[in-house]
């Protein structure tokens, strides 16, 4: 099998951290695939995302939720972030994990606008596909994932993932 | 380079059907795992819950799904079983098979196991799904074995097939 599925970096956290970053990624890929498994210290957030530590108004997303009795659709434009959940944001409760997946395509091309989507689960709470827009043609070299507020707990892991066309 | 996406088992289903997909002594040895399954099943009506045991138990399982059928979306929950998609089923059209993938992230830890499942059941006539869902098993023991089955004592069918891979972040 061709290795076309290489793990970039992979962390646990081993204390409470309000953001985690992924740095100097390589432009080697052709697409990144990130996954994150975990809770948040105090009250239920949304998880969200800045690329290269761009804090300005260049994020926009549009979602399709579930709550469990309730399907919906939203769209957030000029953001300074990005969302990875919408219903289903992180608990504060140990035994209550949520899981989001994200694909970020053709990262490293300097041409266009950058899109990714989301797949975020938190079985209590929602399901979520989302789908993002980073206004950057620059290409991706760092991600930072964090939460809306409060902290991401110990425990909690991140893993970056590269895939290649060819 | 390190292949760090690694098939581990796969079955396809014979003649006659078979009431279960099995994939038994799954090593700890990966960080997450991904099933890709392709089925079809006996029941009645034209899809039907693909239902998902872990280590032989269906009990301490949660859901909640989004489905949307071309004309409308829903969202409910689940707590019966474990939910892990939609299949085809006898009253779609003939050889249409539903498209799981399930992905299961630190299925050897020592956490409650979350897991997501996007499925499809796409047969070009009036009735078909796409769907979204998210689950948590609340059990910390490491996932070792997993079954997949139809709801409603449905057979899946023949030409069904399902391909269990591991993924190691390091």
């Amino acid at each position: 099998m061709a290795s076309t599925y290489t793990p970039i970096a992979t962390t646990t956290l081993g204390s409470a951290a309000a953001s985690y970053t992924f740095s100097s990624i390589s432009s080697i890929y052709t697409d990144l695939v990130l996954v994150a498994n975990g809770y948040i210290t105090t009250s239920a957030q949304g998880i969200r995302i800045q690329f290269n530590g761009d804090t300005g108004t260049n994020y926009s997303n549009t979602t399709l939720s579930g709550t469990g009795s309730v399907a919906e659709s939203a769209r957030d434009t000029s953001g300074t972030n990005a969302r990875l959940t919408y219903d289903a944001s992180w608990s504060t409760t140990t035994s209550d994990y949520a899981q989001i997946n994200v694909s970020i395509m053709n990262y490293a091309n300097t041409t266009t606008y950058k899109t990714f989507i989301s797949r975020a689960n938190r079985a209590t709470s929602g399901v979520d596909a989302l789908v993002g827009l980073w206004r950057s043609t620059s290409a991706i070299t760092s991600i930072t994932v964090f939460p809306a507020a409060n902290n991401f707990v110990a425990g909690t892991t991140f893993s970056l993932y590269g895939i290649k066309a060819a | 380079m390190a292949n760090t996406y690694t098939k581990i088992a796969s079955v396809s289903v014979g003649s006659g059907g078979a009431a279960t997909i099995d994939f038994s002594s799954i090593p700890t040895t990966y960080t997450d795992l991904l099933i890709k399954v392709s089925s079809r099943t006996s029941a009645t009506g034209v899809a039907e819950n693909l239902l998902v045991k872990f280590n032989n138990s269906s009990a301490t399982f949660s859901n909640k799904t989004l489905r949307g059928s071309g004309s409308a979306a829903v969202s409910y929950s689940f707590t019966t079983n474990g939910f892990g998609g939609f299949l085809n089923a006898a009253t779609s059209t003939s050889s249409t098979f539903g498209n799981t993938e399930i992905y299961i992230p630190n299925y050897a830890g020592s956490t409650n196991k979350s897991f997501s499942s996007d499925s499809v059941t796409e047969n070009n006539a009036t009735e078909a799904y796409a769907l979204l869902a998210a689950g948590l098993w609340s059990t910390t023991t490491a996932i070792n074995q997993i079954t997949l089955y139809s709801d409603s004592s449905g057979t899946i069918q023949q030409y069904s097939t399902a391909t269990l891979y591991g993924i190691s972040n390091s």
